[in-house]
């Protein structure tokens, strides 16, 4: 049951990543990337991760797809006014396309299939026990990647504020 | 998982999506009562007895007009866009506790369809979903007066979910669990956060009326700017899709704000009535005290809207950046520094 419904569900996250790639319009590009976010929120919780499914719910599908949806609209591309691509650049495309596929292939090939890691505690994923580890054991790094992402927004903020320096 | 569990639940969504359709059915019709008594007139009094039967009217109405999909609409997603603004808004009400349990015989009945253990979380991943619809809609009718009310859309909806979010992590301080039944549980008789929370309840709201498009924050279809917004091009049973949605979410929401901050089914003596009536009625007063208080803040969304005036665009995007998140964090860390000293004393 919980192998065949993974494999449902991975099916359709490979379908829809293709259809982003596929798709001609940029908007329906992004319907279909939040679609495809949607299956890895159906993945989190198959994993027994609600908080984290949620998260990824409300924070990639809810706010940053919002915002990629809310520039797109704004910039309104579509075929008319789309700059013509040169010929060259195609080709280079192409090209860099083998070689991505080349490379993925050859380091597939090389990796040995590993053993399924087996959690210590498998309710790792609900929100008591995440908690009780994020600000346990791995307390510093958490904090410092929030610093992290404080002085980028700071730095962001600062960007757009060019004409008061 | 046994057949009558499946069958219980299956009744239990069946009952809870019957009566949001109902309420947000008479919510138009309360809407227009509403208005009318604020500005003096009668308002609807010609189909039935006070006009009681005008939601049918008007549903009868959108169903016989004719359906028009504009030309270069793109025509798929045109159709996705009021389904989604429907969906997102029944969703939410699964997580709601609506009353105690009820006991028949031997059997233990939750009046609520699921208690996952990051309910408020489900809340406000279901209410960032909502404004897809109209985004989608608005998009999809290729007209500029909807993308621009599209555009409104997704920025304030945006801009609005950190307040939200941030007054609803001073509640968790208080309350140290995300799941609603929990959160209810603790608010037994008249202990309500609404008393210890009081300024998060007041930025939840004000929150609440600007992700529900609800005047005075309904910019998105701000007819003297942009006719009718997203839905401009939209008609017949689409356009009252788009409609409803606006009134199930104010249902949904009103309901949240009473679980999250007036103790949903609890009232001061409810000990007194559970022991007198017996464990089916006792829970089901409950449920109506919890649908009197979503009644009063449905009520009190009609008293908003039709007495204050729409805000001005950057005046909503200043009261929500600069008033609301600073006032949040604060109320955070003051919450944080009481609960602190009173674990230390």
């Amino acid at each position: 049951m919980g192998t065949s419904v993974f494999y449902f569900v991975a099916t359709l996250s490979v379908f829809f990543s293709l259809m982003v790639i596929f798709s001609k319009n940029p908007v329906h590009s992004v319907l279909y990337l939040i679609v495809t976010f949607f299956t890895f929120t159906v993945h989190y919780i198959l994993l027994n991760a609600q908080f984290l499914a949620v998260v990824n719910f409300i924070v990639y599908m809810g706010a940053i797809m919002v915002l990629f949806l809310f520039v797109l609209m704004l910039l309104n591309l579509n075929k008319d006014n789309e700059p013509l691509k040169s010929g060259a650049v195609k080709v280079v495309g192409v090209i860099a396309g083998c070689c991505l596929v080349v490379t993925l292939i050859g380091s597939l090939k090389a990796t040995a299939v590993s053993d399924p890691v087996i959690l210590r505690n498998p309710n790792l994923g609900l929100l008591k026990n995440l908690g009780k580890e994020l600000f346990g054991q791995f307390m510093l790094p958490f904090e410092l990647s929030s610093i992290l992402l404080l002085s980028a927004m700071v730095g962001a903020v600062l960007l757009t504020k060019k004409e008061k320096v | 998982m046994d057949i009558a569990f499946v069958i219980e639940k299956f009744v239990l969504v069946a009952i809870i999506f019957g009566i949001s359709l109902l309420i947000a059915m008479y919510s138009t019709y309360a809407e227009r009562k509403v208005a009318a008594f604020l500005q003096d007139r009668l308002g609807p009094d010609r189909a039935g007895p006070f006009g009681i039967l005008q939601p049918l009217a008007d549903g009868v109405k959108m169903f016989m007009k004719e359906e028009i999909i504009p030309s270069n609409a793109s025509k798929w997603l045109f159709m996705v866009g009021p389904g989604l603004a429907m969906l997102t808004a029944c969703i939410g009400t699964a997580v709601i506790p609506w009353g105690s349990d009820i006991t028949i015989g031997d059997r233990v009945i939750p009046l609520q369809v699921t208690d996952i253990n990051v309910g408020i979380l489900y809340i406000f991943g279901v209410v960032s979903l909502g404004v897809y619809g109209v985004m989608i809609g608005g998009w999809a009718s290729n007209n500029k007066y909807s993308l621009l009310s599209a555009i409104r859309a997704a920025s304030q909806n945006i801009s609005y979910e950190i307040a939200m979010g941030l007054s609803i992590i001073a509640l968790l301080l208080v309350t140290g669990t995300m799941s609603l039944k929990e959160i209810v549980e603790q608010q037994h008789g008249w202990h309500w956060n609404v008393l210890y929370q009081p300024l998060g309840f007041l930025l939840f709201m004000i929150c609440s009326f600007a992700e529900t498009n609800r005047a005075p924050f309904d910019l998105p279809e701000c007819e003297t700017e942009l006719i009718g917004g997203y839905h401009t091009e939209y008609s017949s049973m689409k356009l009252g899709f788009y409609l409803f949605a606006e009134y199930i979410n104010m249902f949904v929401s009103s309901a949240v704000m009473a679980t999250l901050y007036f103790g949903g089914y609890n009232y001061p003596g409810m000990d007194w009535v559970l022991l007198h009536t017996g464990p089916i009625i006792g829970p089901l007063i409950g449920t109506l005290v919890f649908f009197i208080k979503i009644f009063a803040f449905i009520f009190f969304f009609m008293w908003v809207r039709w007495t204050i005036p729409r805000f001005r665009y950057d005046q909503l995007m200043h009261l929500g950046w600069k008033g609301l998140i600073p006032l949040a964090i604060a109320n955070i860390i003051i919450t944080g520094i009481v609960i602190a000293i009173i674990e230390k004393f």
